[in-house]
């Protein structure tokens, strides 16, 4: 349930940008999230919830915006799409894969009023 | 340490560390307990006419926050000559019975201390503190996980000495210590024999932040059906460049080369700092 400290790492976030931005509400909260990264979006609505209760952030939807896992493949040279990190290379099973892409927690854009 | 402190952990309770302390570096900490005091608006920005909703782009990682309290660990990890291993496993793999053994055959060669991650007790710290050295231990309540503002923390309790090996056994959890940078210089996967030999591929995201595999447990393995080929095969689909060693800490096989390792990786994050030349 590392989701939990995630969304009050989120929260940390949101209270500081209310200062240096001057909201005080949160509407809605764009969320990348890379489809290698350790997060379970559903756990991570779930505790969303329960930490942004009763602060600025309440009653704000979160939407989660999903980032493809990418890797590079040596042996085609060239990028091909993975969903998990042990996964082999769609097109020639190589596993010699370099991950680039889709490993991103962060923050995007807010909905603040 | 605290360079960006903003205490609000919940249940965290780190031993000697009763949270009424005043930090030298002058500012105060709301370490309210219980509550988390998030809700009490820091936004008092209400400037006049702002009602209407309006974009704010903002491009931050979530985790920020805990590697910034990661950094500043290492920072200070990097000006004391402290060499830390984030020790990270399943429950009962045996992490407290290989440090243990660990502190007993390099106390004499080396300066050691521990911080204990678990979710109760302080059995772990005590089993360590048995050994001699020092031990903190860190009991993170309902938390999966240590993060780098718990250590940052510890350290103001544990001050370990200058050149130190610094272990931090993480909460048993083959999950969410992977997210979690404490500023440890390597994270060290131990997984047993007793365990499933795909683990490696069932928890990816542990074996690809470690830097090394123990593989521990192998005096058990003639009566186990473990093949460690293919756990191997399977760390190195993760992480190709895992390194794996195979010991026993009841056993003591296999365990020269861990030491080595430590041995070999402290020289090389310490050169050139005062710490090491004094041993020389």
């Amino acid at each position: 349930m590392h989701e939990m400290s995630l969304c009050e790492n989120m929260l940390t976030i949101l209270e500081e940008k209310a200062k240096s931005e001057g909201f005080s509400k949160v509407r809605t909260v764009w969320v990348e999230i890379g489809e290698l990264s350790c997060v379970e979006v559903e756990a991570m609505r779930f505790c969303f919830k329960v930490v942004s209760n009763d602060s600025l952030a309440q009653d704000a939807k979160l939407e989660i915006v999903d980032i493809p896992g990418e890797a590079w493949c040596m042996h085609c040279a060239k990028t091909v799409h993975v969903t998990q990190r042990f996964d082999e290379c769609p097109d020639c099973g190589s596993y010699q894969l370099q991950v680039t892409g889709g490993t991103e927690m962060r923050i995007k854009e807010l909905e603040v009023e | 340490m605290c360079t960006v402190c903003g205490c609000g952990e919940g249940e965290t309770h780190i031993e000697g560390h009763d949270h009424e302390h005043s930090h030298e570096h002058g500012h105060h900490h709301h370490h309210d307990h219980g509550t988390h005091d998030y809700g009490s608006g820091p936004a008092h920005a209400h400037a006049p006419g702002m009602s209407q909703s309006r974009m704010v782009q903002i491009e931050q990682d979530i985790l920020s926050k805990n590697d910034e309290y990661a950094a500043a660990n290492r920072r200070w990890f990097a000006e004391h000559g402290i060499l830390t291993l984030n020790l990270v496993s399943s429950p009962g793999s045996g992490k407290t019975t290989l440090l243990t053994r660990t502190i007993n055959d390099l106390r004499g060669e080396l300066g050691l201390s521990v911080i204990e991650g678990d979710q109760q007790t302080s059995n772990d710290a005590e089993r360590i503190r048995e050994t001699g050295v020092k031990a903190l231990q860190i009991n993170t309540g309902k938390g999966c996980h240590l993060d780098g503002h718990m250590v940052g923390h510890a350290l103001e309790s544990l001050k370990p000495d200058d050149g130190d090996v610094l272990f931090i056994e993480n909460v048993g959890n083959l999950v969410c210590p992977a997210a979690f940078d404490l500023g440890e210089a390597h994270k060290v996967a131990i997984l047993s024999v007793t365990e499933g030999e795909d683990k490696p591929i069932k928890y990816p995201d542990m074996f690809h932040a470690s830097d090394l595999m123990l593989l521990n447990k192998v005096d058990l393995l003639p009566h186990l059906n473990f093949d460690v080929e293919k756990c191997i095969e399977y760390a190195r689909r993760v992480n190709p460049g895992i390194k794996v060693l195979q010991l026993s800490a009841t056993s003591g096989e296999g365990m020269e080369q861990w030491y080595q390792w430590i041995r070999a990786t402290r020289q090389v994050a310490l050169i050139g700092h005062p710490a090491l030349s004094a041993e020389a």
